[in-house]
């Protein structure tokens, strides 16, 4: 009988538990993983700075925290997504079906792209975006003719390049990073190559060629990876022929492991990323839900102090780990003190 | 008779003899010998792997337990004080205060290597916010000379711990080779030296540019949070419920299809959890997210299975004759199993549960869905009652967080973690078996 008095108890103990959750004090954040370091520093010394309790910062890539941030408004729902590339007009439309109008986009920065492999690996050290895609497309220009991808080796399209078997480990599709690698890499070497004109004198529409051009290789030359940098890190560690798509920052932490390759001739740096000769670099972004400013302690605050000069800019904590701080910080934070949604300030 | 034994029947079979084995005989004690070598075998590859397992979760864990600390001891004026509070990052400007005050007790000292204000920087970890919340606390401290223990930044407890050498370093923005002769300096003046890392064990996560400061304090917590609504929802409910079919329950189509979804349940992946506490306990009942209550009742639906049918192979063990008794002498139903039935089963059902708790213990995968994995753990409970409903991770959780950033160090941290978790399951396992050892009867 003490089992009935023991569930009883357990029952109300839940019951008051869930009573008491009603109010949300802190702010929730959710999305990119190439983000997250950035946001969980910040929130670390948010909470260590003001005194609102400390943010609450979920990893997960991208489009899965935009997903959750378009869920709707409400103590249940995050605050802020954060996204390594722009919301697409998909999201917003879907954003504002479920009630999520006003979004306001905060940009914090740019990281860059790079590839890098295994220390004592192959030297690969020098990439152009036509190598990438000769590497790693399923359709390739071989002797004036597209034809699946036939390329084995490195040197069997570029005899500058070393004779070992071609692995790439690339960002699996729901990271915001893979959009940039098919955009600045796949499309450009594709281009390059001249695979794309030939496509399109094949009869493919424009549409149709570039969706051919971002078609990676099937047959196991190229490698999804939809954990973090670290799962792709792990790859190359047993696999010294295989190259990997990392953040900069992340390369950065990891120079007793990793060698970095140029690409088109530029050495990824946060200098040459910051001017621009660095072709691979993306934005990035948080977005914050207006209707949540007032009703979540913090959030506005939070969102100003990310975007502060001690913080995202060149001389703060976000540069030292690894950021590209934003030469336009300044206009960042005046839109998130005038809270202007998208859309309705430009 | 002489023919007789001279030519023996062709026919017949030849005598055995019982001291002298035959082909036959020793064909099958050959068979018996090599399998119970296979036997051996399988062991030893068993224990290998169990041995290769814990030396290397040993060998890259136990440098989480040691840090690298500074000892120094510096005075923070009133107008330093009321400056830095001035400031919007209040940590970074203790920070740049601290590193001032140890490159002037540098300079005086006298040290012969070079160094500047950068290298400095490189060295110390982010004291500022251990720095602010110290004099916070105690502000009749401030123009007083404090002393303080610091931790210093990772890479600095990389070359303490050897993961980075004299070799094997590149100079980057967070570590310089020739930063290394100043920390040598450093430790033969005594300043910098490896201490045993209490933070580790109980402090909170960190942001990831601090490894020095996480901790998996915060993330014990939540995982007890979790334990105990796991511990108060599941052995109730799934005693009932064991008890209900194994004593009163007439055997019928539906108990039968009832007993073939528990076992079927108790197969569903944790992760099929997950979703359905995502779905019902956060979305449709607007629980909070990151929260160990909605962690405990995901990890409750899990563990039922497992407890309901430990508990009823214990009921089913206690012989019929007992209940048999108590129902002869006049005990109704419900008196025999609670007061006979139920104190036999009670070892066999504490042991179920606690191996479901540990089971559940471990569970990362369903936590990943209710928002228990990031950068969560950074602050503890306030109370016995927000403890259920304050965002907290849980011990797997943090692991896994900490295997999935950049900066080395925590990798360590996360090996160190699995040691802290590996503790106690193996407690909790040990307590299950001496409960079995101590009061299971035999009939």
């Amino acid at each position: 009988m003490s089992f009935v008095k023991l569930a009883a108890s357990a029952l109300t103990l839940s019951a008051m538990a869930a009573t008491t959750a009603t109010a949300r004090d802190q702010v929730q954040v959710a999305g990119s993983s190439t983000v997250l370091p950035y946001a969980s520093i910040v929130a670390e010394a948010f909470g260590e700075n003001f005194d609102f309790p400390t943010p609450v910062v979920e990893s997960g890539g991208s489009s899965s925290g935009l997903k959750r941030f378009c869920e709707g408004v409400g103590e249940n729902t995050i605050d802020i997504a954060n996204a390594s590339r722009k919301i697409r007009e998909k999201e917003i439309k879907a954003c504002a079906e479920a009630g999520v109008t006003d979004i306001i986009e905060v940009r914090i920065g740019y990281d860059g792209i790079v590839f890098a492999s295994q220390i004592n690996g192959p030297a690969y050290t020098a990439f152009q975006p036509a190598d990438i895609f000769n590497a790693l497309g399923a359709k390739v220009l071989v002797d004036g003719a597209i034809v699946d991808n036939p390329h084995q080796q490195w040197a069997d399209f570029n005899s500058d390049l070393p004779a070992s078997d071609i692995v790439a480990f690339i960002p699996g599709t729901k990271h915001g990073t893979r959009e940039v690698f098919e955009d600045k890499v796949l499309l450009e070497g594709c281009e390059a190559t001249g695979a794309m004109e030939a496509m399109i004198t094949s009869g493919m529409s424009e549409d149709d060629a570039e969706d051919a051009c971002i078609d990676v290789r099937q047959d196991g030359g190229s490698v999804d990876i939809d954990g973090d940098y670290t799962e792709t890190l792990a790859r190359i560690d047993a696999n010294p022929n295989g190259i990997g798509v990392f953040g900069l920052a992340f390369y950065e932490n990891n120079t007793d492991k990793l060698k970095v390759a140029t690409m088109g001739g530029v050495a990824p740096s946060t200098e040459t990323i910051s001017t621009g000769e660095y072709p691979v670099s993306r934005p990035l972004f948080f977005y914050v839900k207006k209707a949540h400013i007032g009703v979540i302690p913090g959030l506005k605050e939070f969102a100003s102090f990310f975007v502060a000069d001690e913080l995202a800019g060149p001389d703060g904590p976000l540069a030292a780990y690894g950021l590209v701080a934003d030469p336009e910080l300044s206009a960042t934070q005046a839109t998130v003190a005038a809270e202007t949604p998208m859309g309705g300030g430009s | 008779m002489t023919d007789a034994s001279m030519t023996p029947a062709p026919a017949k079979p030849k005598r055995s003899s019982l001291s002298v084995l035959d082909a036959r005989t020793r064909k099958r004690n050959a068979a018996e010998t090599r399998f119970r070598m296979y036997g051996v075998a399988a062991i030893a590859v068993g224990l290998l792997f169990l041995v290769f397992l814990f030396a290397s979760i040993l060998r890259s864990g136990i440098p989480a337990f040691t840090q690298t600390v500074m000892d120094i001891e510096f005075v923070l004026t009133q107008e330093q004080f009321e400056e830095a509070e001035s400031k919007m990052l209040k940590t970074g400007e203790y920070q740049k205060i601290f590193v001032n005050a140890l490159q002037s007790q540098l300079e005086e000292s006298g040290l012969e290597v070079a160094f500047d204000n950068k290298a400095i920087e490189r060295i110390v970890g982010k004291p500022g916010g251990t720095i602010r919340s110290y004099f916070l606390e105690n502000p009749d401290r401030v123009g007083t000379p404090v002393s303080f223990e610091l931790a210093a930044s990772s890479r600095v407890d990389g070359y303490f711990n050897g993961r980075v050498t004299r070799e094997n370093i590149v100079d980057s923005r967070f570590l310089m080779a020739s930063d290394l002769d100043l920390v040598d300096a450093l430790e033969e003046a005594g300043i910098i030296h490896g201490a045993f890392n209490w933070n580790f064990i109980t402090g909170t996560d960190s942001g990831v540019d601090n490894p020095g400061g996480a901790g998996l304090g915060a993330s014990v917590i939540g995982s007890f949070f979790m334990m105990l609504v796991v511990l108060f929802l599941s052995l109730p409910i799934g005693v009932a419920a064991s008890i209900y079919l194994e004593e009163f329950a007439p055997k019928n189509r539906w108990t039968d299809l009832i007993e073939v979804n528990i076992s079927n349940l108790a197969a569903v992946p944790s992760i099929v959890f997950g979703i359905l506490g995502l779905a019902v306990f956060i979305q449709f009942a607007g629980l909070p997210q990151s929260a160990p209550l909605v962690g405990g009742l995901v990890l409750t639906l899990m563990t039922l299975p497992t407890i309901i049918i430990s508990t009823r192979a214990s009921l089913a063990a206690v012989p019929p004759s007992i209940r048999d008794a108590a129902l002869g002498v006049g005990a109704s139903k419900m008196q025999s199993v609670f007061h006979h039935v139920l104190p036999l089963a009670m070892p066999g059902i504490l042991t179920g549960t606690i191996i479901g708790l540990a089971q559940a213990l471990g569970e990362t995968a369903p936590l990943l869905l209710i928002g228990m994995v990031g950068f969560v753990a950074r602050e503890y409970p306030e109370g016995f009652l927000s403890g259920f409903t304050d965002a907290n991770s849980a011990m797997p959780a943090q692991i896994y967080t900490w295997a999935s950033r950049a900066d080395p160090g925590f990798y360590e941290k996360a090996w160190g973690g699995i040691i802290i978790l590996l503790l106690f399951l193996i407690t909790m396992n040990a307590i299950a078996v001496i409960l079995r050892r101590r009061f299971e009867r035999r009939w």
